[in-house]
């Protein structure tokens, strides 16, 4: 039996959470983001990534209410918080800093803002005690921030931004601040801490991994716009443009004209030196049309012959050999005197490598392998 | 322990006997048993027995203390209002005015300070007396506390601002419970600052002061002017004693602190 998918974006009857209607905002003559539109659904986990300017830290704070968009709506729940100021929002915030403060203990940290809604003491201090349950501090409750770990601070951070249950929990670079062991822990903590609590999470980020690892989607952004808005799995498989191919994760982009085939076939002419490549395409290209292959490395196979049924292979000579543990990546250079990546398994011992600098290599890969892109 | 240097011992020497020659001086003297101040006859604590009997004296001590505590304390409410706006008012219209105006008095000669105090306090009738010399200590120590809070203010974090408003503060409970308390300690320096500037200021209270409110600098400058007794000396090396303690036991203070963070800091790693 399958468990039924989450994904209310495909359902057109789902009513969005949050909706960016045609927002926009300057900061003088400098545009953060232009005319941008973008729907959140309820319990999603959202991620937006992008180089650092690229506006995902503006997003963020207009829907925390510390910056005002100069144009447009932002709707949440079916209001419109767009000029509403942060202390009246249904949302919290976890900063990238923490922002824990100083002078309150742990227990008093996470326990500012349901004193702010005045609430009974008892129904504080429980709802405080479920909390350290929760990420795990029950030992560290009266201790202050300086007196605590990174990881530790980090948890309470969590813990108080959720203390008020809000509809709607901002995350910014939320574990940028921890090792990778620990930060890796720590993602899947956070999914799991979103799904009990079911509440919506936005999450800024400029680690294509985290993002990844963590979101239900994923929203690319460059320069105050949005570049795509999909699925990690199809994000890295069906990049729309170059820009998201080559922001997420590792691959090849080579550049060719597209000469159609049958189909969505195309023979793509990259080289006066080597053969034409074969690629799919759902998008139309016309003859002679400049367009891109782009091929993740580990979808290329490394071989000494020639392997007989591939749609691609090329020739080369191991330039570089890159040995993460796990797996391996060649730098294959052509005959042609362009560089290609190839990631390996590394099933065998580093003793049985079968191929070591200097190699002759053949590279090879299908006609579905790769995704051909016209920008 | 690194050995010093001939060369450092020297300089060493001779900056702290600068310094401090001249206060040695004074308190040795304060325990003379005779009336000469430069002739040395004999160890006596008579002249601190006097002084304590003297009532001018402790009359204008008391009123020292008395201007000193609330011009501070006006100074430290202001001038941290101040600098609060000036750092967080962000780019409002005149603001490089103001800020310029703030730090003014910092370099005016306290003689105009003082004369242009005077003639305000004449002008509107106001008598002199405790009041106006409240006033005029208020006017010039705040731009010193404001200095020293807008100097913390700076570098304070505003995303703890930012992360008090997220969870529902308003703007004054903000101030209130999160600002404030993390730059008390710039604000209890601002304080002590001007009260210690309100203590020793002779120029602007003698502007301001009336014939029943003298203060302690002016009663010992007009004192020394009829020439120097032995009483000063000795009411000299008590406000040494008090000031010595003072710094002393927070420089003891602030250390004890550190050495608690730090402590606590390398707890905290291993507690992971």
């Amino acid at each position: 039996m399958n468990a039924p998918v989450f994904a209310p974006w495909t359902d057109q009857s789902a009513e969005p959470m949050i909706r960016f209607r045609n927002v926009t905002k300057k900061f003088g003559d400098f545009t953060a983001i232009s005319n941008l539109n973008l729907d959140i659904y309820e319990k999603e986990f959202f991620a937006l990534l992008g180089p650092s300017g690229c506006g995902k830290t503006t997003m963020m704070r207009m829907l925390a209410g510390f910056e005002e968009p100069t144009s447009g709506d932002i709707i949440v729940s079916g209001d419109n918080i767009g000029h509403l100021p942060p202390n009246q929002r249904p949302v919290n915030m976890m900063f990238q800093s923490y922002a824990l403060f100083p002078h309150l203990s742990v227990w008093e940290n996470i326990a500012f803002g349901l004193r702010r809604d005045k609430l009974p003491k008892d129904q504080i201090s429980a709802r405080v005690d479920e909390m350290l349950k929760l990420t795990r501090l029950e030992k560290f409750a009266r201790r202050k921030p300086h007196q605590i770990s990174g990881g530790q601070r980090q948890r309470v951070a969590l813990a108080r931004s959720l203390a008020k249950a809000p509809k709607l929990l901002l995350l910014d670079e939320p574990l940028g601040a921890l090792d990778k062991k620990l930060r890796e822990a720590t993602q899947f903590e956070l999914m799991d801490i979103q799904e009990k609590t079911g509440t919506t999470f936005v999450i800024v980020t400029h680690d294509q991994e985290e993002a990844m690892t963590v979101a239900s989607r994923i929203a690319v952004m460059d320069e105050g716009k949005l570049v795509q808005v999909d699925t990690p799995d199809r994000l890295y498989e069906n990049p729309n443009s170059r820009y998201v191919a080559d922001f997420v994760g590792d691959v090849n982009i080579i550049e060719a004209k597209a000469s159609p085939l049958d189909g969505d076939r195309y023979a793509l002419h990259w080289s006066e030196a080597e053969d034409a490549l074969i690629g799919t395409t759902s998008t139309a290209l016309s003859d002679g049309q400049s367009c891109y292959m782009a091929i993740r490395p580990e979808k290329i196979a490394i071989s000494a012959d020639r392997p007989e049924d591939a749609a691609n292979a090329v020739q080369g000579k191991v330039e570089d050999i890159g040995y993460l543990g796990n797996m391996s990546t060649y730098h294959v250079r052509l005959n042609s005197g362009s560089l290609i990546k190839a990631q390996v398994a590394n099933q065998r011992r580093i003793s049985r490598r079968a191929f070591a600098w200097e190699d002759p290599v053949w590279l090879s890969w299908t006609a579905t392998a790769g995704v051909v892109l016209a920008d | 322990m690194n050995r010093l240097s001939p060369f450092n011992i020297v300089s060493l020497t001779l900056g702290f006997a600068f310094l401090y020659i001249p206060m040695l001086i004074l308190v040795i003297y304060s325990f003379n048993g005779g009336r000469l101040v430069t002739v040395w006859s004999g160890f006596s604590t008579k002249w601190y027995g006097e002084l304590f009997q003297n009532e001018a004296f402790l009359d204008a001590a008391l009123v020292t203390l008395k201007v000193a505590v609330i011009s501070s304390t006006i100074a430290a409410v202001l001038g941290t209002m101040a600098a609060y706006v000036l750092v967080r008012g962000g780019r409002f219209l005149g603001r490089t005015l103001f800020s310029g105006m703030i730090y003014a008095p910092l370099v005016m000669p306290e003689v105009i300070t003082g004369l242009s105090l005077l003639l305000l306090f004449i002008g509107i009738g106001l008598d002199r007396g405790v009041l106006t010399i409240v006033l005029a200590h208020t006017t010039f120590a705040m731009c010193y506390v404001s200095v020293v809070v807008s100097s913390r203010l700076v570098t304070f974090d505003r995303s703890l601002e930012e992360a008090a408003l997220d969870l529902g503060a308003t703007p004054f409970e903000t101030f209130r419970l999160v600002t404030l308390p993390i730059i008390a300690p710039a604000v209890i320096s601002g304080w002590l600052l001007a009260f210690t500037l309100s203590l020793d200021d002779l120029v602007i209270a003698s502007f301001t002061s009336g014939p029943s409110s003298t203060t302690l600098p002016i009663k010992i400058y007009s004192a020394v002017r009829l020439g120097v007794s032995p009483e000063i000396n000795a009411l000299s090396t008590i406000m040494i004693g008090i000031v010595a303690v003072g710094v002393i036991t927070a420089s003891l203070v602030s250390k004890q602190q550190l050495i608690r963070a730090k402590r606590d800091e390398q707890e905290a790693a291993r507690t992971e």
